[in-house]
């Protein structure tokens, strides 16, 4: 594997100087030149070169008989017994996708006693749903759902497989993509297919969401990825759809764990989980103390929605740390996204600016929250926020 | 007890900018740090060491200068530092990654627990820590944020969950992926740092691990990066000012449809 540049080509436009994500490019004598140490040869710069100017050579160790694997599978993530809403939000891009490369979709659920939870499912898109029922997988552990995947995956070679990118999401698939030795693209925000060549196209934000990538499996199958929480619609129901539930048995050597969970302790505070929430109402270090925090919650309450809070907050001990979103918090993506007294730094905002709507609330005009906010107040927040609530709260005819 | 931190040196992305006249990224002086979840990974590990005896090892993956990572840790108490950098790892996507610091860690051979950060500020995949314990065929709990109790062999540990968290019990060993809630890094000592400073960091080559080199680097890479982009840029917002009572009638006004 090795990466250069033809000179005899190089027109020194400086296209690849500016695609390329580590710096590696310089122009010298109006040539491109690759600084060797900088370069992780990821590629960029040879898809950004319109005259065939740079060659990056590659042996690829493919997945053998490549053609064989077919279908869009989806993990049918449970929590107690409960499909999550990703996996509807997933249903419903994998219609899109089955489509277009003229196949099906299929969902694959690991629990105990779920059977009678599966209508759902093919009521919501899928044409089989494969479930695996035993004790042993009534909740989430990482070896026992891995062996047990793996073997299916291994078994029915679909094409692409999909899962949420939630803790458990992303925990059981990165185990799961290297013992099939094949490619994983995690926290995916777009799904596409190449028209010519069939891949599944999966971008995802990176550099804490200043650039995107798309990226792909070209030799390995099946092509796997990891999907945000609320990028994609949920799928509609529809009663009238047939499908098949297929039970699975498998090996009870599968089912051994070296990890045994002791307890699931919920806790209170969180009674809206940040990650899911259509409407955030977040708090910052404006907030001043944690009992002000209420007056968000009030809000957030009339708008069905949750609280969360920037670092600031969450350092200072207001909040608990399961608030906090940005970059060493969570990263959501809701439809509205209301930040009162959060100044927005970098950090913050990577969590947060793909919401569809962001409103800020700040006292100081030049808060760097007002650049990505779509509506903004200048003013105090204490007197703000009551005002919004009680006007929301008309409006929506509480 | 022997502990290993696998670590990663990444752009701040805090100084990250985009030059809005070309649209790509700025980065000239952008100052390379350790991955601020890292930097949980390894205090936890020097706690450990701290409290159950043993030593604590940095490991970390990249380019010549990532030695300095390497420094920065021992700084903070750990015991020893390996940079494992070779052109041949170039390239590597994550599982190449965890490919090459499983052979790493196999050089080193005797440890009780493999610590990392949840995941690094530049890639944000969270599969490298995963991937390593998966190629070790060691067990794994990801999104630690309280180790309880570590007693004959096997842990007690937290795991963070969307609604709250999970008590897990593992055999050792076993790695652990730590978030921020677990502790509070500390400031290097004078001490410290002066140790950094002499420490002498090997470099482990491509030749010095038990690899198989198909598994390397690009060739050992499934997936291929087709297109980079910048997210287009958010309209210019609508922002008011005045008195309180005028501007949130205002916003309600034009919110009213879509809360709905």
């Amino acid at each position: 594997m090795s990466i250069k540049i033809i000179t005899d080509k190089c027109t020194g436009c400086t296209l690849c100087v500016k695609i390329c994500p580590f710096g590696a490019i310089t122009m010298v004598s109006k040539k491109a030149v690759i600084d060797l140490d900088q370069c992780t040869l990821c590629g960029a710069c040879v898809d950004s070169c319109k005259f065939d100017a740079i060659e990056l050579k590659r042996d690829s160790s493919k997945t053998p008989n490549l053609e064989d694997y077919k279908g869009i599978w989806i993990f049918g993530e449970q929590k107690k017994g409960v499909i999550q809403s990703v996996v509807y939000e997933l249903l419903g891009k994998a219609q899109d996708l089955a489509k277009k490369l003229n196949t099906k979709v299929c969902c694959v659920v690991l629990g105990h006693n779920m059977k009678n939870n599966l209508k759902e499912l093919i009521h919501r898109g899928a044409d089989k749903v494969y479930v695996v029922d035993a004790p042993e997988l009534e909740n989430f552990l990482d070896e026992p759902y891995t062996k047990v995947l793996v073997n299916l995956l291994r078994k029915y070679r679909p094409e692409i497989f999909l899962c949420g990118a939630t803790f458990i999401g992303r925990s059981l698939v990165s185990r799961v993509a290297v013992k099939l030795h094949t490619g994983l693209t995690a926290d995916c925000t777009g799904l596409d297919i190449d028209e010519k060549e069939k891949f599944l196209l999966q971008t995802r934000p990176a550099f804490g969401g200043n650039i995107m990538a798309t990226i792909l499996s070209k030799n390995h199958r099946p092509q796997m990825a990891t999907v945000r929480h609320k990028v994609f619609k949920e799928a509609d129901v529809d009663t009238t759809r047939k499908g098949e539930v297929i039970e699975e048995t498998v090996s009870k050597t599968l089912l051994t764990s070296r990890t045994k969970l002791l307890d699931i302790v919920e806790e209170v505070t969180s009674t809206v989980n940040i990650a899911e929430a259509d409407i955030i109402v977040s708090g910052g270090r404006g907030m001043k103390s944690p009992e002000n925090f209420e007056i968000l919650e009030e809000l957030a309450k009339v708008l069905g929605g949750a609280v969360g809070a920037s670092r600031a907050a969450v350092d200072s001990d207001w909040i608990p740390y399961s608030h906090q979103v940005g970059q060493t918090g969570k990263t959501v993506c809701p439809k509205i996204y209301i930040a009162c007294g959060i100044s927005g730094q970098i950090q913050h905002l990577v969590g947060m600016q793909s919401a569809d709507i962001i409103i800020a609330i700040n006292q100081d005009s030049s808060a760097p929250i007002f650049t990505v906010a779509n509506y903004g107040i200048i003013g105090d927040l204490f007197k703000v926020v009551p005002l919004l609530t009680a006007k929301f709260k008309k409006a929506l005819n509480q | 007890m022997n502990i290993i931190v696998s670590i990663k040196q990444v752009p701040d992305t805090t100084q990250v900018r985009i030059d809005p006249e070309t649209n790509t990224l700025i980065r000239e002086g952008v100052e390379s740090i350790i991955n601020p979840f890292d930097m949980y990974a390894i205090e936890e590990g020097v706690r450990l060491k701290e409290k159950h005896g043993g030593k604590t090892i940095a490991i970390t993956m990249g380019p010549p200068q990532a030695e300095a990572a390497l420094k920065e840790a021992i700084s903070m108490g750990c015991d020893e530092g390996y940079l494992i950098s070779d052109r041949a790892f170039a390239g590597s996507d994550t599982l190449a990654t965890g490919y090459t610091l499983a052979m790493a860690v196999k050089k080193i051979k005797d440890f009780d627990i493999i610590l990392c950060g949840k995941q690094a500020s530049d890639g944000d995949t969270a599969q490298v820590g995963p991937g390593i314990a998966t190629q070790l065929d060691i067990p794994q709990v990801t999104y630690v944020k309280k180790i309880e109790d570590i007693k004959d062999k096997v842990a007690t540990v937290e795991r963070m969950t969307e609604e709250g968290f999970e008590i897990v019990k593992t055999s050792l060993p076993c790695l652990l992926t730590v978030v921020k809630e677990i502790n509070e890094p500390r400031i290097p000592s004078l001490k410290g740092r002066m140790k950094a400073k002499k420490a002498i960091i090997p470099t482990w080559k491509a030749i010095d691990l038990d690899v198989d080199e198909v598994r390397l680097g690009l060739t050992g890479s499934p997936t291929w990066v087709s297109k980079i982009f910048t997210p287009p840029p958010r309209p210019k917002g609508k922002i008011f000012e005045g008195e309180p009572e005028d501007t949130t009638t205002q916003l309600t006004d034009l919110l009213k449809d879509r809360l709905v």
